[in-house]
């Protein structure tokens, strides 16, 4: 194998799949990349076994064939080459790899490349496609609340559903920590009705999103009960799903919840941020307290004092006040696309919903904290 | 003031002979030999005082038919020794040797099963009395503490070393047990020097001797040198303190990582950790030694459940809740696994730590035989934040609530009164159950 292909076009596609190796590895091969290069095309594939990712960009071809190198190693020497640099890599026999770049050239160990595993995506049978604003959207709007508690595996990705309804059948996401959820959901596009509910893990879930942050091409999305790959321009990721069961969702959202208060999202966002500054570290609790037409923050603890904001707001139910993590309450006011949110609550003990006001796909629940 | 008498505390004259004639070497106060005498006696203030034998000695305390008998206190056949009186020491009997060998060296030992509740009481009385004469006290383990007690003399009108020795007299006459003494100008000394005139001893390493003390000796000595980096440094051949003085610190770090600026200035009898009271138990646990090798998730899991119940409760005494779930399992060819996992939020729920623990161990019974398991919370937060209500879990307001009537039941009618059928023995032979709270690795004794 030997070809040549200059430096930026090269750093790319080797940043991508190093952001799946894993730093540490007790299996040698799965800290390599894989490259085939034929027909002018360079393919390079890296795996954790979970997770794969193979892109293909065009080289100039001396020699076709393949060749393993180290992921991160071989990352890095690309990252310090001279911007514009033309770098040539080079294998004869299986155990070892050139680069070779203006006056510098590395030699590098490379593993046989019959023991690199693939992930098979053979048995794909469910393929719609997504705008990458749409799958930007489902990813943002739900995956802070994704959970990383072990032992509740099941709650480690996103779960991705299409709804049964017959009319405005919809293509749901869905997050939850057991402190808050987050549920997007779109009309469902051509092909994935009927699809299987999926929880996509949370690593697949980041460094998808990773790669589509300036993607304008469509994503072509397949799909089993197993596996799901994402594929567009020329990178394709193929990802294992978690093996679990999502819990029943719905059943969490509170339907009867009826004191309604709204707000302008950006000042509100900005006066928990401040009042917060003096929660403990720990709790980072604020409490709002609610009368009609006023909501006042408060934040209170025994090392720093306290600190209290008002702020104005559309609320016309009794009075009450109900506490939240701060953090909680930002991360949501992150994701709100409108200028105005809406709270609708119950009580103090019971689980509130947020809703966007400028996204009606957008639902948050969020539990309270006792203040 | 250079010499201290050890029966009756009271200062003995510079010039006081050191035995020279027949009376003479004795205390001029009560008489007696025992004169603590060190050129830097007056000069040194950090101690370290750590109880003798302590479980052994609470149990001969409590039942004088044991005096002179050889006391074991630890696990059923398959146990460790946790502590051994003097009389088993004689024996050959060491503290952490299997009971089985214990009892081969020693047939005739009374062995007795360690009532840690009994000894964290004493431990504690203990402590007390070691606040009378500092604030500053940092607890190691239930039963040995480190004290400052720099510019105390004024306060109490005496030396450091009188204090102390006061202090342990009052121990053995008021509470029953009897302690040793390690007295030095930093903590790693003071500890190493407790260890050298034990049972009631006393022992000071002053600034002048301290290089030369510390040259010959092992490296093992060395807080923090366990048996494998022991091991590697011997193969590097570094077998004394001495030896290590030969390097600079960042070869030595660069070797052995960040203890490695630890052995360098070790080795030159520096140590500048303070003595530091609000250094707590940054961990509970339990664990237990099986009679019989276990292997199912069947056997192995009432005995998860016993040892959950069992660190809540401690948990709870504690008043702290805990983020991080340990499991720790040795197998038959004695080699110790552990693994963690971090909580969403704190918990004081048994059931929830039973449920994260189990399905961790639910990983590594692969068919693998057990000796030990052992669980443990660490990472405190308060109990107020514990158990926050969950989406998901719905269960957990019920789990509290069940929890909290069986605490009711249990403070009324005892610890046995109430327990769940999943903590019900499938065998017979499961062991009783030794725990221990510690704030640091257990320290291993050094020769």
């Amino acid at each position: 194998m030997r070809f040549t292909v200059e430096k930026a076009a090269l750093l790319k596609p080797l940043s991508h799949a190093q952001g799946v190796v894993e730093r540490r590895n007790t299996i040698p091969i799965l800290s390599n990349v894989l490259m085939s290069v034929k027909d002018g095309q360079l393919n390079l594939t890296a795996t954790d076994m979970d997770i794969d990712v193979a892109e293909t960009l065009p080289v100039d071809m001396a020699q076709e064939g393949s060749a393993t190198a180290p992921a991160h190693t071989f990352h890095d020497i690309v990252r310090k080459l001279p911007d514009g640099a033309e770098v040539e890599v080079s294998a004869e026999g299986g155990s070892r790899i050139t680069v070779k770049a203006g006056r510098s050239s590395f030699q590098l160990a490379a593993l046989p490349t019959d023991e690199f595993p693939v992930l098979d995506g053979d048995d794909l049978t469910y393929n719609f496609t997504l705008q990458p604003d749409a799958l930007r959207a489902i990813i943002d709007r739900t995956r802070f609340a994704i959970s990383t508690e072990e032992t509740r595996y099941y709650l480690n990705g996103i779960y991705m559903h299409a709804t049964d309804s017959d009319v405005d059948p919809m293509l749901r996401a869905v997050a939850t920590d057991g402190h808050r959820l987050a549920r997007f959901e779109m009309a469902l596009p051509e092909g994935a009705k009927g699809m299987p509910g999926v929880i996509v893990p949370r690593k697949a879930v980041n460094e998808v999103r990773k790669l589509i942050d300036d993607v304008d091409d469509e994503i072509e999305i397949s799909l089993s009960e197993t596996k799901m790959r994402f594929a567009f321009g020329h990178i394709r990721l193929t990802t294992k799903l978690i093996d679990g069961t999502f819990p029943d969702y719905e059943r969490v959202i509170p339907q009867g919840n009826d004191k309604r208060l709204s707000l302008d999202c950006k000042s509100f966002a900005q006066a928990v941020d401040r009042v917060a500054t003096i929660s403990t570290e720990k709790s980072r609790a604020v409490k709002l307290a609610l009368e009609p037409g006023l909501l006042t923050l408060s934040a209170s603890s025994p090392d720093a004092g306290m600190a209290t904001e008002e702020v104005e707001v559309g609320y016309d139910a009794g009075q009450m006040e109900i506490g939240f993590n701060s953090k909680y309450l930002l991360d949501i006011a992150q994701q709100i696309e409108g200028d105005q949110v809406e709270f609708v609550l119950a009580d103090a003990a019971s689980p509130t919903v947020v809703l966007d006001a400028g996204d009606s796909g957008a639902l948050y629940v969020l539990m309270p904290m006792r203040v | 003031m250079t010499a201290v008498c050890r029966e009756c505390a009271e200062a003995v004259p510079e010039d006081w002979p050191e035995a020279a004639g027949e009376d003479s070497g004795r205390c001029p106060a009560c008489q007696s030999p025992r004169i603590a005498r060190h050129p830097e006696l007056d000069r040194l203030t950090i101690a370290h005082i750590d109880c003798d034998a302590f479980y052994a000695s609470v149990e001969k305390r409590d039942n004088p038919d044991l005096a002179d008998k050889p006391v074991i206190v630890g696990g059923g056949r398959r146990g460790v020794v946790s502590a051994c009186c003097y009389v088993a020491r004689l024996y050959g009997v060491r503290s952490a040797m299997p009971m089985f060998k214990a009892l081969t060296v020693c047939p005739d030992a009374v062995v007795i099963r360690p009532d840690m509740e009994k000894y964290s009481r004493v431990g504690r009385e203990v402590r007390e009395r070691m606040l009378t004469l500092t604030p500053l006290v940092e607890p190691l383990s239930i039963d040995e503490a480190f004290l400052d007690l720099t510019g105390t003399e004024r306060l109490h009108g005496r030396s450091p070393a009188q204090s102390l020795i006061r202090l342990v007299l009052d121990i053995e006459r008021e509470i029953g047990v009897t302690a040793s003494i390690g007295l030095s100008f930093n903590k790693f000394l003071a500890k190493i020097a407790s260890d050298l005139d034990k049972p009631k001893g006393f022992s000071a390493i002053g600034r002048d001797e301290a290089l030369d003390f510390l040259g010959e000796k092992p490296v093992g000595l060395l807080w923090g040198v366990g048996k494998s980096l022991k091991q590697k440094l011997v193969k590097d051949g570094i077998e004394t303190i001495g030896d290590l003085r030969a390097y600079d610190q960042a070869t030595l770090m660069a070797r052995y990582g960040a203890i490695g600026s630890r052995l360098y200035r070790f080795s030159r009898a520096e140590d500048d950790r303070e003595v530091d009271p609000t250094s707590e138990a940054k961990s509970i646990s339990s664990e237990t030694t099986f009679n019989q090798d276990l292997s199912s998730l069947g056997d192995l899991n009432p005995v998860l459940w016993r040892l959950c119940e069992k660190v809540i409760r401690r948990l709870k005494r504690a008043e702290l809740a805990g983020c991080t779930v340990q499991l720790k399992l040795k197998t038959d060819k004695f080699q110790t696994l552990t693994r963690s996992r971090a909580l969403e939020d704190p918990t004081q729920l048994a059931e929830r730590l039973y449920r994260t623990a189990a399905a961790m161990l639910e990983k590594e019974a692969d068919g693998r035989k057990f000796r030990l398991l052992g669980v443990g919370l660490s990472d405190f937060a308060q109990p107020e934040f514990a158990d926050p209500p969950d989406l998901v879990d719905t269960d957990r307001d019920r789990s509290k609530k069940v929890e909290a009537a069986m605490d009711a039941v249990r403070a009324k009618l005892g610890e046995t009164a109430i327990i769940k059928g999943r903590g019900l023995d499938q065998r017979q032979d499961a062991a009783g159950l030794s725990s221990s709270t510690s704030s640091r690795p257990r320290r291993t004794k050094s020769p």
